[in-house]
């Protein structure tokens, strides 16, 4: 048995980007098979444009069209290509010059072995057949053959439906490792039992346990079995409903004080009317059915009033 | 070494909106800094190094925005450091930026700070569930409502004043350009009747999701001999604490405490009630103004309240809190912290145009982060600092 507990992590989200002017025009070009740069304050003609000018700092405003054909002023392998990268199998990412322009940019180059690159080659920009608006409009670069060298020339009309911004999916996989204290709680939770630990320092019991007790710093090794009561210190009831939530509002989401715990830990509370709930109101756990287990704090479904008498403040208020 | 002087010499901020569609991030950058230089009657030339902040980078969902933003902001050539502390993150890149000069380290510093909130969904990226725990979060509403709970309970306030703050600086809004949001007929009553979102947060005691981004201009002594209205830094001071800790003080935390001690005591102040004419202090969800002036000390525990409700916070009261509207009515998070320093130099520069506190000379800036555990602030004032 690993000695942590660790369990899949995504985290994504299509983000809106505003592309502000000058990124905008770049964008809107691609999605007329368009390349659009701007001359710079030294002359120079870069692809993509630059919001801002490198010398005089003012936002770009000589826009230029610049070449589909260029030549490769370097490049790199790449023998496995992965998820999101523009080609599905083996291909080059190259630096390509664009004709016309001074600076070269980055994109990929479809060829089949690393043979059929060199520095100085010609290619082509392949289009996509659909475009957007966004860099994935060039598919990718291609070896070509007959190009002419070309110049930049002064930007046209690129019509009256320009390109303000961009949707950028970005997805994060990761596993999360729970600490070896923490570990522990989760697989006495598996258990139906809820542990502790008293920090050897302060004497304070912390549910979940941390690896060192984040007031003086000590580890923490003295395990205490916790009872399934407790005090509901302070709470809220969320009534906003928001992307990604998983239990549908309203809900009271409460501070619970384990009897024997030294910090409360936030919990469920049901059986009750949201707006009966108080503080200092006594709670036990409710246990889902023993087959539902499993190593995570919500094999305890919520927590439900005792129909003790509330609590005296006295005894909860250092927790507030 | 003693530290050497430091002022702000300009001060820009974009126009908050909810979604600035208008503009990338590095125009939005631009758009504050521009402002800020021109204010500075100096060009991106004469800055010797440039310090950024922003908040929790899934809010735009870019890893480490410094590095593309590096050009656009006219950082090549010269120091570029980005600080997180997350929502204090605007006020701690200003000290960041300040102790640069105070160190001698440079000579004139640009500090810019920005959220661009409309890229994103800041409630999700801030409840993400976690394996094996409960997923109960519910953004920052959720995270702060309880310990709002907790203020009322404690403080025995009445349930009207966290109403009385949403409704003032909803209104002191109305005066400056810049803000957010805009409505003239908020009042304590229209507040009161706003649906309750986090229980007991309504929906107009909570801040608006903005895009925005402000931006400074810091100096040496030297170089404010040409503003004809330097703020200059008479304290600053940043402070931390666990966040989950057994019996921590959520309510009043000790960080906060102890920083204020601090500031006060650098900046010569031993009554900060009397001696700061103007404060902008860190209020996202109403309640925490009181519970924020029981913190920095401008009132006993248990009675910020009273001053609240005593119109004390208001434009004309003792302390004015919160003249530019706050972050209840403009909220481009990572910039939230700066609007706050930078609004406190704006008052004591007599440039704080329809919001300015009539003959404000030395004013506080407040900004805090996390779960109420990072704290910066700082005191500027008119007069040059004799310490």
């Amino acid at each position: 048995m690993s000695r942590t507990l660790s369990a899949p992590v995504t985290v994504a989200f299509d983000y809106t980007r505003s592309t502000g002017p000058v990124l905008g025009r770049f964008l809107t070009g691609l999605r007329e098979k368009r390349v659009v740069g701007v001359r710079t304050s030294e002359g120079r003609v870069v692809v993509p444009p630059p919001e801002f000018d490198p010398v005089t700092h003012q936002q770009v405003d000589d826009f230029v069209e610049v070449a589909d054909t260029g030549t490769v002023t370097s490049w790199t392998w790449v023998p496995e290509p992965v998820k999101g990268q523009p080609l599905d199998r083996p291909f080059a990412f190259a630096l390509v010059t664009l004709d016309g322009a001074d600076v070269p940019m980055v994109h990929a180059l479809d060829v089949t072995s690393p043979d059929q690159v060199r520095t100085g080659m010609r290619v082509r920009i392949r289009w996509a057949e659909e475009r957007v608006g966004a860099i994935t409009d060039i598919a990718c670069f291609e070896p070509t053959e007959d190009a002419a060298p070309g110049t930049a020339i002064k930007l046209g009309d690129l019509g009256d439906n320009p390109v303000t911004g961009v949707i950028t999916p970005v997805e994060l996989d990761y596993l999360y490792a729970a600490s070896p204290e923490e570990s522990s709680f989760y697989r006495a939770i598996a258990e139906g039992r809820i542990i502790g630990q008293r920090c050897p320092t302060c004497g304070k019991v912390y549910v979940p346990p941390r690896s060192a007790c984040p007031a003086d710093g000590t580890p923490t090794t003295d395990e205490v079995e916790l009872s399934h009561t407790g005090t509901v210190t302070t709470f809220c009831i969320v009534n906003v409903p928001f992307l990604g939530q998983r239990i549908t509002p309203p809900y009271v989401s409460a501070y619970v004080l384990l009897d024997g715990a030294d910090i409360a830990f936030l919990h469920l509370i049901l059986d009750i009317p949201a707006e009966e709930v108080r503080m200092g109101m006594r709670v036990q756990a409710v246990w889902k059915p023993r087959e539902e287990w499993g190593t995570t704090i919500e094999n305890i479904s919520h927590f439900s009033p005792t129909g003790e008498p509330d609590a005296d403040y006295d005894t909860y208020k250092q927790h507030l | 070494m003693a530290k050497q002087p430091a002022a702000i010499v300009g001060i820009g901020q974009t126009h908050h909106r909810a979604k600035r569609e208008d503009v990338s991030m590095a125009g939005l950058c631009r758009e504050a800094i521009d402002r800020a230089l021109a204010d500075a009657n100096v060009s991106l030339d004469d800055i010797d190094a440039i310090v950024v902040g922003k908040a929790p980078d899934l809010f735009e969902g870019v890893m480490m925005p410094e590095l593309f933003l590096a050009e656009s902001l006219g950082a090549a050539g010269k120091p570029l450091l980005r600080v997180h502390t997350a929502g204090s993150v605007g006020g701690s890149t200003a000290i960041v930026a300040a102790s640069l000069v105070q160190a001698g380290v440079h000579k004139r510093v640009l500090t810019v700070a920005y959220e661009k909130q409309s890229e994103s969904n800041a409630m999700w990226a801030l409840s993400v569930p976690v394996p094996f725990n409960m997923p109960v979060h519910a953004g920052a509403g959720g995270y702060f409502a309880p310990h709002v709970r907790s203020y009322i309970r404690r403080s025995g306030a009445p349930t009207h004043v966290g109403a009385i703050v949403a409704a003032k600086d909803r209104q002191n809004a109305l005066r400056n350009p810049y803000a957010h949001l805009r409505n003239p007929d908020t009042t304590v009553e229209s507040v009161l009747a706003s649906q309750v979102l986090w229980d007991p947060i309504r929906y107009d005691e909570t801040c608006p999701s903005s895009d925005g981004a402000c931006a400074m201009v810091i100096v040496d002594e030297d170089t404010a001999a040409a503003s004809p209205n330097p703020a200059w830094i008479h304290g600053t001071v940043m402070r931390s604490e666990a966040t989950t800790a057994a019996e921590r003080d959520q309510v009043n935390p000790q960080a906060g405490r102890d920083a204020a001690a601090y500031l006060w005591k650098q900046a010569g102040i031993t009554n900060p009630l009397e001696e700061i004419d103007a404060a902008e202090i860190y209020v996202p969800f109403s309640w925490f103004e009181p519970m924020w002036l029981e913190n920095l000390g401008f009132t006993a525990e248990g009675e910020g309240w009273r001053l609240t409700e005593s119109g004390g916070t208001a434009m004309d009261g003792t302390l004015p809190v919160n003249c530019s509207g706050g972050v209840l009515s403009s909220n481009p998070i990572g910039a939230s912290g700066m609007l706050r320093f930078g609004e406190a130099a704006l008052q004591v520069r007599g440039a704080a145009g329809e919001h300015q506190v009539d003959g404000a000379r030395r004013a506080l800036g407040h900004a805090y982060g996390g779960g109420s555990q990072f704290f910066a602030m700082w005191v500027v004032g008119a007069d040059k600092p004799s310490n």
